[in-house]
């Protein structure tokens, strides 16, 4: 088997991923989506760093977390604010760019 | 002396400045001031004809040269004034009828309100038309022909309150304006061919310009007379143009105004000598509207709407004899000062016998009032002598010679014109035989009562006569009365005066040249054709109104009766021929300009506008939407790399 | 020490492989892939797909820890242990954190509002997949290097020679950005109070002021059949009373009704109470007249919220449609 199998697998992944963040409404499902995509790319530096045999691809692997990290910090900070203000978690109830 | 001539213009300025600007201050004086003004000028211009009589022939044109009003180049507008003999004839006529009037207008006028305008409008009017006739280039003729045009548009409408008056007003000036176009384009022209539109350099040079651009001009020129003229075709104006008060009227067609396009024809006549053509068209619109106005003259029962034909009648006469040339010129300003006597007289006495009978217009409702206006009897009745052409007085001497001069244009040409003439004056006989056995004699109608007839009053009620408003015949007060005792005289001594040794022929022959014509018969035949037809349209009248009672309510009457009593049509045509097509045409702009300009124009908008709203409906506020345009994005962008890679 | 126990792992799953030095894997490994990455396609599928954001996370938190097994099995012995204390201890948990505060039992309805939304996301994103697969397809790896040079001195080490000396500069910005991240939160969720807070005192004499329930609200659950905070208590006339219920339920949507039936119950006890006391009539103090039809609904169906989120969401749909 190659490793490249594993690049095959995180396409997949962050193709579901996307489509996910299309899909739902939930702005925290659709955040856990965006996880995924995080989390697939990942995997493909991973698997990139295997085969090109440095460590670079997990160098950024670890950035990419830490960024995802504290993404996660704001970005539920944000979900927890428009969630008080609205008492809806929906990202169609903020629509409010709408012409 | 040649300082004088710019005040013969600058007196009746100065008093339409005055009157139109002083405000209240001159209401109580302004009219004598008008009458002051003109009476000047006319002293002014008495002086100088004084002093012309003590010149030779040749040295009797004086130029006043004033300033140059435009100085370009090759385009030398001047402001100069050339008083010759043909200027002079008409500065005394407009100034001593002007006068006259004048006067007359301060009795007639006394009750209106708006008096002090009203004289500041005739001494505009007095004003405007010297400065058309002592021009010396043809652009300050233009001038004072727009001056004249304005004048008679504040004149007419002097009642605007009155919507008949106001339409009037406007229906002149419209008129009019088409004339003025024919001048416009003619002074172009002229500036082209001759570069320059002095009289001097213009006429003297004439000959020398190609015949077809002289024709050209003249028929310009011909234009503008028939505008200012009230000829065919642009006659339509004259008829409505009496809804101004009567002295209008009357310094309308006998001074100033109509004279205008004999003036511009005569003064132009090098140019019409030159363009052959353009004189028989000149001939051949008098010859019509001579007919057109003795016809419409004919069936009107409106006192003044008759005079009117009349006048446009006579101005066919005087335009027919101006086309006929050299032979014809002088007799047309002859019979032009001799039918401003005898028609300012007969407006005058028309206006008294309004002023009598409490603005009644309709010559139905009179009668018999002879006994009560003596004064205004006797001059109206030798106004009418004059008019048909009673051996002896003025107007038989002035048509004569139109009619023995348009024999004298020879051929067939001069037998048509001869007869034309012939039939015209007998025509003038009818109606102007109907209009005064219908005022002064018969039963006296005014005492019928007829509440079924509605009486056009033409005018506001000057004075109320009576408790019940019936008509109590009166004469009119010594201001009226001794103008038209004036110009009466004129009309029974004037024509005789210039007829003796030929005096006014050889005034004016260094201006307009002269050539004596030889009728194909002889002169005593054509004057007694003349007498006789005079006498037939008398008798004819005689036999229909004199003998027979007249009916207060007009009868039906024939077809050509019924058409001449709407003005044979004219504003019918008029209606058909150019206001409808304008009306289809200007119709159709605005549809090619709504549906298909603005269509074009609006389309493109709510084309961009429905466009805009759709790509408007990509923005919906919703993230999800936004971010499928950016995987759709990113997915192009991969594809394109990929597509790159392949390639 | 974390080094040595993720060397263990991976050399379990492709002991072979770490041998090996280039083209192809273990069969171990090969195995394990095909197995776990069949569950984490279908973990990342659930996470998409199921309604309640709950079950999503969980989903989620369990394709994140077979892709920590897969960056061990790819010789990322260091970052797989990260993902599952970061990513699966920490950030998840923070999802979960705050999927209790927004309201843990709701679910998502899975109906799409939004126009073509479904058939242009599904069109997007198997469009960019098979671009994506496509792509990769195009590149050729016949033969991998491998990590077992790079990891020789161990995977952390390596990593941090690396952090600390080529990629300082980033490794402190992240660290700042980490910070800002932090703060910014705090930030975010802080409310100030800008006024004082007011006393006892101060906030009977305005409720006696504004003339609204002057004495304690009644207590949730009283008389009804179930004793809990979402279900309103009834009053003595036996209405229930939305009173009794905490506000923030209230406001959630997530007060549950008091059925019918239970009412009746209630009444019937009451009568037979009176009877027993000898009392012949006692009124029908909690007489509703009889409704078969809401009989039938018992008071365990959903609270009032689903409703009406669900009527907000068909109102929105309609919208749409238009």
């Amino acid at each position: 088997m190659s490793p490249v199998n594993y690049v095959y697998l995180a396409a997949l992944l962050f193709t579901i991923g996307a489509a996910g963040v299309l899909i739902r409404r939930n702005a925290i499902v659709v955040f856990m989506c965006i996880e995924l995509m995080l989390n697939a790319a990942n995997l493909t530096l991973i698997a990139f760093s295997r085969i090109h045999g440095n460590l670079d691809g997990q160098i950024m692997a670890f950035f990419v977390m830490v960024v995802a990290a504290a993404e996660v910090v704001v970005g539920l900070a944000i979900i927890v604010m428009m969630y008080r203000s609205r008492h809806s978690a929906s990202v169609d109830d903020a629509s409010l760019m709408k012409l | 002396m040649e300082s004088l001539i710019g005040l013969l213009v600058g007196f009746p300025l100065l008093g339409a400045a005055v009157l139109l600007c002083g405000g209240k201050r001159v209401d109580r004086t302004g009219h004598w001031l008008g009458v002051l003004l003109a009476g000047a000028s006319f002293v002014v211009g008495a002086v100088l004809f004084l002093d012309m009589l003590g010149k030779n022939a040749d040295e009797r044109a004086l130029h006043q040269h004033l300033f140059s009003w435009v100085p370009v180049e090759s385009f030398q507008a001047d402001v100069a004034f050339q008083l010759d003999q043909l200027s002079m004839t008409f500065v005394l006529l407009i100034t001593g009828v002007g006068t006259l009037i004048h006067i007359y207008s301060v009795g007639y006028m006394e009750h209106d309100e708006r008096r002090r305008r009203f004289f500041g409008y005739l001494n505009l009017f007095l004003a405007a038309m010297l400065l058309l006739v002592l021009a010396d280039n043809y652009l300050l003729l233009y001038v004072g022909w727009e001056g004249v045009g304005l004048a008679s548009y504040l004149l007419i409408g002097f009642w605007q309150h009155k919507p008949s008056a106001a339409v009037a007003a406007k229906k002149a000036f419209i008129v009019n304006r088409v004339g003025d176009a024919g001048l416009a384009i003619a002074i172009f022209l002229m500036f082209t061919t001759f570069g320059s539109f002095a009289f001097a350099p213009v006429l003297s040079n004439a000959t020398e310009a190609g015949e077809g651009k002289l024709t050209a001009i003249g028929l310009m020129l011909l234009l503008a007379a028939c505008g200012k003229s009230a000829q065919v075709p642009l006659q339509s104006w004259l008829g409505d143009a009496m809804e101004g008060p009567t002295p209008v009227s009357a310094l309308i067609h006998a001074a100033t105004m109509v004279t205008a396009g004999v003036y511009l024809i005569t003064r132009s006549g090098a140019i019409f000598n030159a363009a052959p053509d353009a004189q028989t068209v000149v001939v051949v619109v008098g010859a019509v509207t001579l007919l057109y106005g003795a016809i419409v003259g004919c069936a009107k029962d409106d006192i003044k709407k008759a005079l009117a034909g009349s006048t446009m009648s006579q101005i066919g006469y005087m335009v027919l004899a101006a086309g006929l040339g050299p032979i014809g010129y002088a007799f047309a300003i002859m019979h032009l000062v001799t039918h401003g006597f005898f028609k300012a007289g007969l407006f005058l006495g028309a206006g008294s016998v309004m002023h009598g009978m409490n603005d009644e217009v309709d010559m139905r409702r009179y009668g018999g009032l002879r006994k009560y206006m003596p004064v205004t009897f006797v001059t109206f009745g030798l106004g009418y002598l004059a008019i048909i052409g009673f051996p002896g007085l003025s107007g038989f001497f002035s048509k004569d010679q139109i009619i023995e001069a348009a024999f004298a244009k020879g051929g067939t040409q001069g037998w048509i014109l001869g007869a034309v003439t012939l039939l015209g004056a007998a025509i003038t006989a009818y109606y102007m035989t109907r209009v005064m056995l219908l005022t002064f004699f018969g039963e006296e109608r005014w005492r019928q009562k007829t509440p079924s007839a509605d009486a056009p009053s033409a005018e506001p009620a000057a004075e109320v006569h009576g408790e019940h408003g019936g008509p109590h015949p009166h004469e009119s007060p010594r201001s009226m009365t001794i103008p038209m005792i004036v110009l009466a005289f004129g009309s029974v001594f004037a024509g005789g005066l210039f007829k003796v040794g030929d005096s006014f022929v050889h005034w004016l022959e260094p201006v307009t040249q002269f050539e004596h014509g030889h009728p194909p018969v002889s002169a005593a035949v054509v004057t007694g054709a003349t007498v006789v037809t005079m006498l037939v349209g008398v008798g004819a009248a005689w036999l229909q109104y004199g003998r027979r009672p007249v009916p207060v309510v007009a009868p039906r009457g024939s077809l050509l009766t019924r058409a001449a009593r709407r003005d044979l049509l004219q504003d019918d045509i008029n209606h058909a021929v150019l206001v409808k097509p304008g009306e289809y045409l200007t119709r159709g702009l605005v549809y090619v300009d709504s549906k298909v300009v603005d269509g074009l124009v609006n389309g493109t908008a709510a084309s961009f506008g429905g466009l805009s709203g759709r790509t408007r409906r990509l923005q919906n506020g919703f993230v999800r939407s936004y971010a499928v345009s950016m995987f759709g994005g990113a997915a192009v962008l991969v594809a394109a790399t990929l597509l790159m890679r392949a390639v | 020490m974390l080094s040595s126990a993720s060397t263990a792992y991976a050399a379990h799953i492709d002991g072979a492989a770490l041998a090996a030095t280039s083209s192809g894997t273990s069969a171990g490994e090969a195995a394990a892939f095909w197995v776990l990455g069949t569950i984490a396609v279908i973990g990342a599928l659930g996470t998409v797909l199921l309604r309640k954001a709950v079950h999503s996370a969980l989903c989620l938190a369990g394709t994140m820890v077979l892709l920590a097994l897969f960056y061990l099995a790819n010789g990322a012995y260091f970052l797989g242990i990260v993902q599952i204390v970061v990513y699966t201890g920490a950030v998840m948990m923070l999802f979960l954190f705050v999927l209790m505060l927004v309201g843990v039992s709701t679910a998502d309805s899975l109906k799409e509002t939004l126009k073509g939304q479904r058939w242009l996301a599904v069109a997007c994103g198997l469009g960019l997949g098979l671009l994506l697969i496509s792509g990769i397809g195009q590149a050729s790896v016949v033969s991998f290097s491998g990590l077992e040079a790079a990891n020789s001195g161990g995977n952390v080490q390596a990593l941090a020679s690396q952090l600390f000396t080529k990629y300082v500069v980033a490794f402190e910005v992240v660290g700042a950005l980490l910070t800002v991240a932090a703060v910014g939160a705090t930030l975010l969720t802080h409310r100030e109070r800008i006024e004082k807070s007011k006393s006892q005192r101060e906030q009977a004499e305005e409720r006696v002021r504004k003339g609204t329930q002057l004495p304690p609200l009644p207590a949730p659950g009283v008389y009804a059949r179930h004793n809990a905070v979402d279900r309103p208590g009834l009053l003595p006339d036996g209405t229930p009373s939305d009173m009794t219920v905490s506000a923030t339920l209230r406001d959630r949507g997530q007060m549950r009704e008091v059925g019918p039936e239970a009412l009746h119950r209630v009444a019937a006890l009451e009568q037979r109470t009176a009877d027993q006391h000898g009392q012949a009539d006692h009124g029908r103090m909690y007489g509703e007249p009889h409704d078969p039809d809401r009989d039938t609904d018992d008071a365990d169906d959903a609270g009032q919220g689903r409703e009406a989120r669900q009527a907000r969401d068909e109102a929105r749909e309609e919208e749409a449609a238009k």
